[in-house]
């Protein structure tokens, strides 16, 4: 009799810890933070980053702004975990998990996700065949080679589907990656990937860049269907329509490697129309770095 | 598991002396092979065309390690193979050797009313003598071109003859395996394949070992005779397990207004050398050649391809891949060579390499001999690493570094899939790239 109490206590006792563990689990999921504190990277011997603090929440708009060569797309970069940009100080955090630690393929599972300033080309790799791997590992993150893929008639539906609604043309999905694709249309298809794969933080690199006004229409409202509570968005732009279709919360300029103010939508407002003389100016010494950096590489 | 079986020298005039006594053949057949025997002992210490053999390193080879098996391996173990194609398709024709012995034929009683002909070789010459007395090694593949036709032409056992008359069309393909069953076997197998004017056929061929210790090795010999307007879609899979030496003689006649697609699958054996022609002999004559080389371990695996431009307005296309990886080496060396007669020659030759590690090796060289006017030749090639900038995309969509390399690998394939509208053959050879790369997905 007593051995039957102990057992069925122990076993509420266990019940109760797995429900609380799946209430911890699912909070995680809803209250995702990417945290970057005091971040330094390097490329080579070039230090670039040079200790950039941001924290962006799931369901937050973040726009970061700054000159050509402030260091944007090292902060991308650095985030998924290039090996080119070398963290020499500083920490990147999701939930506590030190994501410095990882590759970027362990990142991409944990919900991360770049949309490249220059995506690569793949030859003889079908569209379809790539998003099919890629899906596949970020759904199951502990999936490893050889092991099965998403059924591919569940897959075809859903890439069919969400090439539907992005305005793309479903032959794409038969071509190879990006090869001969036009600059724009590689830009699409970074917005399909990132579609597909639904990350929990997804960073944008210029997204808008290089597209006619059409397009940057279908991207700029693809990218406002798809972000909502479940997805943290870092957008990198030099343009003001992607912004107006999804409205940061926060706005950041990056001068010389830091970011050196940060306000809410009006700021970006602002900068497109006066650029970045008055941020210069009242950043005086980052805009001497970046005049020193400039010239050292004339 | 091996029974005793009487083994026969391939080396000595004992030997070959043994072997024809076990041939039941006319008279000019085993005068042929005397003949040729003849050739091979007097060649053997004639060197090596150099240009063909420079970076073929044959000293590992040693030719008396291995016998011709006189008798079946018992039982299963001359069906134990691991066919890529043999059960994909709906073939109109299936012969399969073990060991240079037919182990079994068939061919759709359609095809037989027709006046095809698809049997073994050996069959061939008893029942279709004049034929075979006519093609065989009399056009393509001719025994004094070196000590390995000549070997070839003493001592050829298995293969098949595939004869299609005047305006006959298969549509099915035929499907042949040629496999090696016994430690240290020697296989000799012979295709032969004659299309008279206006014929067309398609023929996959894949070469197999039961086991992956059993060393051997295979001398071949491949001729595809494509008469006037006649259409032939050959494709080879070489898929010896890796401890088989594997050297052939491979060549095509194309005719007037013919054409030829020539596929291989290069992605076994431990060594191999094969010297493929393609000879385009008639106006408008038209070759594609598709070539896939995967190398992996120690393999070392060798190509000497021609383009022999013969008469006016004839059309080449080959296209080569390589892939290698661990401490393999491939050795590709092409030549396009127009006559002065082949006026208005349109000819194209090209090998592009993927090197997978910092110990393998390619040795590609292209090569044109031109003597007519008019001609439009191209010829390149090309060798690098998978761009890290690739791997890395891959990875960052959550694909592993290993998972993106196989990708890439057969993303390198693909141009060669491509150019394939048989749809076994393009998923045959996709699957055993796949297979090779260790995943079946
Ligand atoms: N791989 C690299 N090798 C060498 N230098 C680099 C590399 N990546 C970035 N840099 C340097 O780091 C600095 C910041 O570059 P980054 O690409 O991050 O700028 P950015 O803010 O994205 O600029 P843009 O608006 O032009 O895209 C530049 O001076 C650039 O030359
Ligand atoms: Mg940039």
């Amino acid at each position: 009799m007593r051995e039957i109490v102990v057992e069925v206590i122990a076993r509420v006792v266990d019940d109760l810890l797995r429900l609380r563990k799946h209430l911890v689990e699912a909070d995680f999921e809803m209250n995702s933070k990417l945290k970057i504190e005091n971040l330094h990277v390097q490329v080579g011997e070039t230090p670039i980053l040079k200790g950039v603090h941001l924290e962006i929440s799931q369901g937050e708009i973040h726009a970061l702004m700054g000159p050509n060569g402030s260091g944007k797309s090292t902060l991308a970069y650095a985030l998924m975990g290039h090996p080119k940009y070398v963290v020499t100080q500083g920490s990147i955090d999701i939930d506590g998990i030190d994501v410095n630690e990882l590759d970027p393929c362990q990142r991409a599972r944990l919900g991360m996700f770049l949309a490249f300033q220059y995506p690569v080309t793949i030859p003889g790799v079908k569209v379809a065949d790539f998003l099919r791997h890629a899906i596949t590992n970020v759904r199951t993150p502990d999936r490893k080679e050889g092991e099965p893929l998403m059924p591919m008639k569940e897959f075809r539906i859903e890439l069919r589907d969400t090439m539907k609604q992005l305005n793309m043309d479903p032959e794409f999905a038969r071509r190879y990656l990006n090869d001969g694709f036009s600059g724009g249309e590689k830009k699409r298809m970074e917005i399909l990937q990132l579609a597909m794969l639904k990350p929990r933080f997804a960073l944008l690199d210029e997204t808008d860049s290089g597209l006619d006004s059409d397009a940057v229409r279908v991207v700029s409202e693809g990218l406002a269907k798809l972000s909502g509570p479940d997805m943290g968005v870092l957008i990198i732009t030099h343009h003001e329509r992607l912004l107006e279709y999804n409205i940061p919360n926060y706005t950041h300029v990056m001068l010389a490697g830091k970011i050196v103010e940060t306000g809410d939508a009006s700021l970006a407002h602002d900068l497109h129309a006066n650029g970045y003389a008055e941020v210069r100016k009242r950043h005086p010494e980052e805009a001497a770095q970046e005049q020193k950096q400039q010239e050292a590489t004339v | 598991m091996q029974t005793a079986m009487p083994h026969i020298s391939i080396t000595t005039s004992e030997g070959f002396e043994a072997f024809l006594a076990t041939r039941n053949e006319p008279d000019w057949l085993a005068q042929r092979r005397r003949e040729a025997f003849a050739l091979y002992q007097s060649l053997c210490v004639v060197e090596l065309d150099p240009e063909e053999f420079r970076r073929v390193d044959l000293r590992l080879f040693r030719p008396n390690d291995y016998q011709l098996v006189a008798d079946l391996p018992d039982g299963d173990e001359a069906n134990q193979f691991s066919t890529l194609m043999e059960h994909r398709g709906d073939f109109g024709g299936s012969i399969a050797h073990t060991d240079g012995h037919l182990v079994r034929s068939d061919v759709t009683s359609e095809l037989v009313e027709q006046g095809v002909i698809f049997c073994s070789l050996s069959e061939a010459v008893l029942k279709h003598e004049e034929l075979v007395k006519k093609y065989l090694m009399t056009k393509a593949v001719l025994p004094d071109a070196d000590r390995f036709s000549a070997w070839h032409a003493a001592f050829w056992t298995g293969g098949l003859f595939l004869y299609v008359p005047r305006h006959v069309t298969i549509e099915k393909p035929l499907h042949s395996l040629i496999g090696l069953a016994s430690s240290k076997a020697a296989d000799y197998s012979h295709t032969l394949i004659v299309l008279e004017q206006g014929a067309s056929a398609t023929l996959l061929e894949e070469t197999a070992s039961a086991d992956e210790n059993l060393p051997g090795l295979h001398i071949g010999a491949i001729e595809l005779l494509v008469g006037e307007e006649a259409h032939l879609r050959y494709v080879q899979l070489q898929n010896w397990h890796h401890r088989v030496f594997h050297f052939a003689h491979q060549c095509g006649h194309v005719g007037r207004d013919a054409s030829l697609q020539w596929t291989v699958g290069s992605l076994g054996s431990k060594f191999s050398h094969v010297h493929q022609d393609v000879m385009l002999n008639g106006q408008g004559a038209d070759a594609q050649v598709n070539g896939i080389i995967f190398a992996t371990g120690r393999q070392k695996l060798s190509y000497y391809t021609q383009q022999y431009h013969k008469a006016p307005n004839t059309h080449s296309d080959l296209l080569y891949k390589d892939v290698v990886c661990d401490r393999s080496r491939v050795i590709w060396r092409g030549m396009i060579e127009v006559d002065p007669v082949a006026q208005k020659t349109d000819s194209y030759q090209r090998n592009d390499s993927l090197i997978l590690s910092h110990d393998a090796r390619v040795d590609a060289i292209p090569g044109l001999k031109i003597e007519a006017d008019g001609v439009r030749c191209t010829h390149g090639a090309t060798a690098g690493q998978v761009d890290e900038e690739q791997i890395l995309y891959c990875m960052s969509r959550g694909i592993s570094r290993g998972e993106a390399m196989h990708l890439i690998v057969n993303g390198f394939f693909q141009q060669i899939f491509d150019r394939i509208p048989v749809e076994i053959v393009r998923d045959t050879l996709s699957q055993s790239v796949q297979t090779k790369l260790g995943f079946d997905n």
